[in-house]
């Protein structure tokens, strides 16, 4: 078990060192959410929408799509010099590859969320002062089931020829689930709701990421072995 | 000792694989000892890779088994592979990391101790450790060739495979890489190299195996000139 903690680790440090030598899916990912608030800010009609009702649906849109830009180059890095078959020949447990993916995506995602929620906060002029601690749970609980899922969905797709409009395809239909609970969590929280009522929805967040956590760490070699 | 007296470090037996229709490997069996190298050929389709990426484990057959070391591999127990290098005529290198980085990554992964030392001595072998801060990107095609057999020796395999190593190379840098494999040969290793052309690597060899649509055609000790075997391997091609 702690060599395969050790391994994930070596993974993950591999994944986010790539990526601060390029920056191309953490920026894209950080400007894409920031492009999808300003639209959203300047195309709804304050008179018609209250900013409460429309704002936890933009902030998970915004979250769930940049997420899958960032998480889309989590594999397809792999292809590069067949870079994939030295992982896979490795004496790393198919686990260990998961959980160093897995935790390399948390990375990028939670810095694509570091950049949405302050600008969220700015455009739609949201009171976060009562609601932060809620919020970054219900944004905690769900980031971590949705990149578990993400997470194997791009091992599936890396050997496809349209891995980067595969991913999206195969991985929004699992996020759906999350995404309702939390935008409802954040609903709440938002209009002044107190924690202890969000139980449902953060419940249900906790197991869908004891589920998709655990699930891929048993079944990864499937995924990824030809 | 003869070769046959010595340890099995490979063994293969019924190896089938299809994709889709196509059968890529037809109850392939093959056993190679301590210190053997074969020269596998075959025309385009024959199997030759699928059979190599087999016994790498990194394509499950879809019946058959490998054992390396006795040891049947499985992607369930990921030290059964620990014996196994891979050289291809992909370099498995990161183009945004250096090759130092690449190989203290390869280190880690093999859980070799002091793994800076063991990547730095890994390139002064190949020469390259001058060029440890460069990008592979950076590298020329021999250049980047060594830096892959530097990944690929980092953690003393007993088993080495090639496939297509020679693809790309120059005239000097090809005959480099026969020395080196000449010299991992002579060190005990066991050697799969699977190439187009026999020429580029039949002194290496002490069997020649040649696959044609996913079967032997040939498969035994290595006997007589290449211009000899050249005339023979055309036939069985044709066939």
């Amino acid at each position: 078990m702690r060599e395969a903690l050790r391994l994930a680790w070596v993974i993950m440090v591999k994944d986010v060192r790539l990526e601060l030598r390029t920056r191309t899916s953490l920026l894209s990912a950080a400007v894409f959410a920031a492009l999808v608030l300003i639209v959203f800010n300047f195309a709804r009609d304050p008179t018609a929408v209250a900013t409460i009702d429309l704002a936890p649906s933009v902030l998970w849109i915004t979250i769930a799509f940049a997420s899958v830009v960032a998480m889309n180059r989590a594999f397809t890095v792999e292809r590069e010099n067949a870079a994939l078959d030295g992982l896979l020949l490795a004496p790393v447990p198919r686990g260990a590859l998961y959980l160093g993916k897995y935790l390399a995506n948390l990375v990028f995602v939670f810095v694509v969320e570091a950049v949405a929620l302050p600008l969220f906060v700015l455009f739609f002029n949201v009171d976060l002062s009562r609601a932060l601690g809620g919020v970054l749970l219900t944004v905690v609980l769900a980031t971590a089931g949705f990149v578990a899922v993400g997470t194997v969905f791009s091992a599936m797709v890396v050997r496809t020829r349209f891995a980067e409009l595969m991913l999206p395809v195969l991985l929004l239909p699992f996020l759906v689930p999350p995404l309702i609970r939390a935008a409802e969590a954040t609903s709440r929280l938002l209009a002044g709701r107190p924690l202890s009522e969000q139980a449902d929805a953060l419940t249900f967040l906790a197991l869908y990421d004891v589920v998709f956590v655990t699930l891929p760490m048993l079944i990864f070699s499937a995924v990824v072995d030809e | 000792m003869p070769p046959a007296e010595r340890p099995v470090v490979i063994e293969a037996r019924g190896l089938t694989r299809a994709w889709g229709a196509v059968r890529a490997l037809r109850g392939v069996d093959l056993v190679l000892h301590e210190g053997e190298a074969l020269l596998l050929l075959g025309p385009n389709g024959a199997g030759k890779t699928t059979l190599l990426r087999c016994l790498a484990g990194l394509i499950r057959p879809n019946a058959g088994t490998v054992r390396v070391l006795g040891r049947v591999l499985d992607p369930h127990d990921p030290d059964a592979r620990r014996p196994i290098g891979l050289l291809s005529h992909q370099s498995l290198l990161y183009d945004d990391l250096t090759v130092l980085e690449n190989l203290v990554l390869a280190a880690d992964l093999y859980g070799l101790q002091r793994a800076r030392e063991a990547a730095e001595r890994a390139l002064e072998a190949q020469g390259l450790l001058d060029r440890r801060h460069d990008r592979p990107r950076s590298l020329s095609r021999g250049l980047l060739q060594r830096a892959a057999i530097a990944r690929a020796l980092i953690h003393d395999p007993a088993l080495l495979l090639l496939d297509e190593p020679f693809t790309g190379l120059d005239a000097v840098a090809a005959d480099r890489l026969r020395e080196q494999l000449a010299a991992q040969h002579q060190a005990g290793r066991t050697l799969v190299i699977v190439t187009h052309q026999a020429g580029e690597a039949w002194d290496l060899a002490t069997r020649v195996g040649v696959l044609v649509r996913g079967a032997w055609s040939h498969e035994e000790a290595r006997v007589g000139d290449l211009a000899q075997f050249h005339r023979r391997y055309q036939e069985m091609a044709r066939a």
